[in-house]
């Protein structure tokens, strides 16, 4: 065994698109790795970088060869008849003197000896490219002739491939590995010969190649925050754009340029937008926090006249986009909402769904019946208050009225910015743009803010409206999608959701449940509405299991009363009381259990309308009267058991959860006691069935809050 | 600088042809590279082809967005390995210095829906202005290219706006005694535009959309593959006018593209029959 050496590959290409490049890196790291790993090789770290026109890994600290490997296959027994043995022999290819005989089995052994690292990799790196798993991938040149042509992101140019200072000989596609590559396109466009792993970043930096993609979004967003403060600005900071422009250059030079103020006029986030997904331009803002009329972009060049032609070229194209965004921002302006508006019966929502007018109109009215019916826009919504009649607590019936006809307004224009030039031309700019309009054309500020934001939210950080006009219009939008799509059996299923409708139930999810609405979920949506919130609640940190025993229940069409439930849960059993009636609970339920005894059918507590004395169990129990076979521990807890279940069912019907468990947690003493002094399993079958269903009364009535048995600890 | 290419492209075996005498929508369009892409057969040409799209007009108001210009296209078949180099050493050819301006290669994937093809590859930029398309073609109605060919589209009046150092395409110097791009064009963009948006009779585009796919239905049926595509170009540019009337809904739109897409790829497939290429 020699020492440890480094491994470089480099595969050049004509440039490849800045958005594939990280993964391209994770792809080369996992491919390769797992090329070592079938060869029984180790690296002692894998480096990745990715420029426009290379993609490079290097392997550090390889043996130079890979162990011997002795391997062992069993046979038959050494007596074992003569069929068998002439089937191994022919599996193993082997003959019956080369078998080895231990207690009294063959086995085959054989020998692979160690290779050397470099023939390893010589075919590994064919395997590794041939592998690639790009999202889109071409052929070229004159091998195209065939289909089965090799497939590459863009016309593969060369190989580097050295295992220390020495070639590793390969060969793809009529591309000969070897040590040459080359440096930046227009600064050192000649072929530059890598010495090895060690002076490969180093020798490319000095032909004007940053080979690192994390360096170069350093240099750019330095560059850009410097040249932006130099002008007395402050860059407007995008992660994407940053990794974006890493991705299109390998020598990055940042360069600030000014537009035409006039521009100004536009909404900045038209600016901004068409400067960054056009032209991927930072932008900058000024003492006051407005948009400047300055743009950073990122040259691929140390240009002899320091930049001035390439920021004066750049300059001109964004005034073309500019004027375009102005000429659609203007023409639009010209044209109210309401007649946009009317032209959205020319587009096809779903072909089974009828138009975008069609969906328009059904929003509006559900908006509006999400605020007349005092779902949204009632009165405080706290948890003490949950019981409270809708009626009761409205604001006057005009402002209401008011509310219900804003909300209606604002949804019947919400889509109209869909038939707009600027949504044509930017579509990620929907809702803003018609809020924008609507403003400049006079409608309520309130109708023009739903408008804006009746699309959000729209991801996991994305704020919820509070607005009631805003989260009426918002809300029946997402409803009106969920339960038209269910209808037409269009659910999501897998990874399949092309409606995005996952995202939509989310939303919805998040507007009933930060606004506090009491809102009762259509059965149609229920179970996956209930899925949903699962997963929300268990990347908010809630435990999974406090979720399970809550949602087991079923039957729960209320989330904000569920997830109340929910919280008074993880406050309880994290108590000295929680802990312990827990385990109370789960020694009767694991007795019970033990029994077969049938468990209680599922618990009308979870719609609030509980039975003071919630399970027939409890009858039982009470049935034999208070002779003298009832011990004073068992007399207690059934006294412990009459005084809590109403107790915790009142509680429940006014959703007072605390209440509840704080009313289940008198029982914890008596079950104690009940387990220290009486037997359940009595001789007297008669004590036996009244003892059991005592503890099934025990666990019915701790059922009424939540599924005890699908809380862990 | 059209003469400047046509003798930088002539010099690297290029037969220089001349524009297509149809309205089409790109280049692409030209049966030099649509029909031509198809088979074995080595073919390099290259050709100024003017465009129209009508969707395109801004009533001769916008800097640099027209519905009529002017694409000079390159057809390169295989694609040569130094095929990037190749086109750097044009924009060299025609006066654009790259110790002054920042070239850059960005992904732009090229998909015709009308023709049944697609390529990758990217728009070329000069200093953050796109003036080039570069593309490798890998399908052609709907058969996959063996070999592929390069495609070079270059934007003539973006690369004059360029090397004249003029903000807009109507200043434009179009000789050298002061008369304009402008003086030439305005007018008609002005009255194209009013004419595509506003004017055209949609009865008329519709009954000549039928028609010119019957009579590219008739050529096929004659084994004519040319005058069937030439037809088919035809239904595509009627088409456009139609888009630009916006009497074309969402939904009828993708059957209106269907309907070309099989007209072409007709036509393709009767020109690989003429020729005796298996798919």
């Amino acid at each position: 065994m020699g020492g440890m050496t480094d491994f470089l590959l480099e595969l050049r290409s004509e440039e490849i698109p800045a958005r594939m490049q990280a993964k391209a890196r994770e792809d080369l790291a996992r491919l390769f790795g797992a090329e070592l790993e079938r060869a029984g090789l180790r690296a002692g770290g894998l480096t990745t970088y990715a420029t426009p026109r290379r993609l490079t890994l290097i392997a550090r600290d390889l043996p130079d060869a890979t162990e011997a490997v002795s391997e062992e296959v069993k046979g038959p027994k050494a007596g074992a008849p003569p069929q068998a043995l002439e089937g191994f022999l022919r599996k193993t290819g082997l003959t019956r003197e080369q078998l080895v005989e231990r207690d009294g089995i063959l086995f085959a052994i054989s020998e692979r000896p160690g290779r050397a690292t470099i023939d390893v990799l010589a075919e590994a790196i064919p395997a590794v490219i041939r592998a690639f798993p790009w999202p889109k991938s071409m052929r070229w040149g004159s091998a195209s002739q065939s289909t089965e042509s090799l497939r590459w992101v863009r016309p593969l140019q060369g190989i580097v491939a050295l295992f220390g200072e020495a070639i590793v000989p390969c060969s793809i596609a009529g591309i000969d590995a070897g040590a040459t590559t080359v440096g930046h396109r227009f600064h050192h466009p000649g072929a530059i010969t890598i010495g090895s792993a060690a002076d490969y970043v180093e020798k490319l930096r000095a032909c004007h190649v940053i080979v690192d993609q994390d360096e170069r979004q350093s240099i750019i967003a330095l560059g850009a925050t410097m040249a932006a403060s130099k002008a007395g600005l402050t860059l407007v900071r995008d992660e994407g754009l940053l990794a974006e422009n890493a991705g299109l250059t390998e020598w990055p030079v940042p360069l600030l340029g000014r537009f035409d103020a006039d521009f100004l006029s536009v909404p900045p986030e038209v600016i901004q937008l068409t400067a960054r997904v056009n032209q991927k331009y930072f932008v900058c803002r000024d003492a006051d926090g407005r948009l400047a009329n300055a743009f950073v972009c990122t040259a691929n060049v140390d240009a002899v006249d320091g930049g001035a032609m390439i920021v004066e070229g750049n300059r001109k194209v964004l005034a073309a986009r500019l004027s375009d965004a102005r000429f659609f921002y203007d023409t639009d302006l010209k044209v109210p909402l309401a007649e946009q508006a009317t032209k959205l019966d020319r587009i096809v929502f779903h072909e089974k769904l009828g138009t975008v007018a069609d969906k328009v109109d059904r929003v509006a009215k559900l908006a509006r019946w999400l605020v007349e019916e005092g779902i949204v826009g009632g009165a405080s919504l706290d948890v003490a208050n949950l019981n409270r009649h809708p009626d009761e607590g409205r604001g006057p019936a005009t402002e209401r009225a008011q509310l219900a006809d804003q909300a209606e307004r604002a949804a019947r224009l919400a889509k109209a910015d869909l038939v707009t030039g600027m949504v044509g031309e930017f579509p990620e700019l929907q809702g803003l743009m018609g809020g924008y309009y609507a403003a400049a054309q006079g409608e309520d500020e309130t109708v023009a803010n739903a408008i804006r934001d009746h699309y959000k939210p729209v991801g996991q950080g994305d704020d919820v409206p509070t607005d009631p006009v805003t989260v009426a219009v918002s809300l029946a939008d997402k409803l009106d999608s969920l339960e038209q799509f269910f209808a037409i059996g269009q659910a999501p299923t897998g990874s399949k959701d092309p409606f995005a409708l996952r995202r939509s139930a989310l939303g919805a999810i998040r507007l009933i449940t930060e606004n506090g609405l009491r809102y009762r979920v259509p059965a149609a949506l229920l179970d996956f509405f209930a899925d949903r919130l699962k997963v929300q609640q268990r990347e908010a940190g809630v435990r999974h299991d406090l979720i399970d025993a809550v949602f087991a229940l079923g039957g729960e069409d209320d989330l904000v009363r569920l997830l109340a439930r929910v919280r008074a849960l993880q406050a309880f059993v994290g108590t000295d009381d929680g802990a312990n009636l827990l385990a109370g609970y789960k020694r009767a339920a694991n007795i019970l259990k033990k029994e077969n005894y049938a468990v209680a059918p599922a618990q009308a507590g979870a719609r609030g309308s509980v039975d003071p004395a919630p399970s027939s169990a409890g009858d039982d129990s009470r049935l034999r009267g208070p002779d003298g076979d009832v011990e004073p521990a068992e007399a207690a807890l059934i006294a412990a058991l009459d005084a809590a279940e109403p107790a915790a069912g009142a509680a429940i019907a006014r959703e007072d959860f605390a209440a509840a468990m704080a009313a289940l947690a008198t029982l914890r003493a008596p079950i104690d006691t009940f387990f220290d002094d009486v037997t359940v399993n009595d001789a007297d079958p008669a004590k036996r069935a009244a003892r059991l269903a005592l503890l099934a009364r025990v666990r019915a009535a701790v059922h009424g809050v939540a599924d005890f048995s699908r809380i862990e600890g | 600088m059209i003469l400047r290419l046509h003798q930088y492209w002539s010099e690297r075996g290029c037969v220089i042809l001349q524009p297509y005498d149809m309205e089409m929508g790109a280049g692409t369009f030209h049966t030099a590279t649509t029909l031509r892409a198809l088979g074995p057969d080595a073919w390099n040409a290259a050709f100024v082809q003017p465009c129209r799209r009508p969707t395109d007009g801004r009533y001769g108001e916008n800097p640099n967005r027209l519905q009529h210009y002017y694409q000079y296209q390159v057809i390169l078949k295989p694609s040569p390995p130094d095929l990037q180099e190749l086109y750097l050493g044009s924009l060299q050819a025609i006066g654009i210095d790259f110790s002054r301006h920042d070239i850059r290669f960005v992904e732009d994937d090229w998909e015709s829906p009308t023709l049944g093809a697609w390529g990758l590859g990217w728009e070329v930029w000069c200093d953050g202005m796109e003036v080039t398309q570069f593309t490798y073609f890998q399908q052609m109605g709907g058969f996959d290219m063996k070999p592929v060919a390069g495609e070079l589209t270059y934007g003539l009046e973006r690369l004059a706006m360029y090397i004249q150092n003029k903000d807009s395409i109507y200043d434009l110097a179009f000789n050298d005694a002061g008369v304009t791009y402008g003086d030439v064009f305005l007018e008609n963009e002005r009255q194209m535009s009013a004419w595509n948006f506003e004017v055209a009779d949609t009865d008329t585009l519709f009954d000549q959309f039928r028609k010119h796919a019957a009579e590219c239905e008739n050529c096929l049926a004659a084994k004519l593959p040319i005058p069937a595509y030439e037809q088919a170009i035809k239904a595509s540019h009627t088409f456009n006018l139609l888009q630009a009337r916006g009497v074309i809904s969402v939904a009828e739109r993708q059957a209106y593209i269907g309907r070309v897409r099989d007209l072409a790829k007709a036509s393709c497939q009767a020109y690989m029959e003429k020729n005796g290429w298996a798919a």
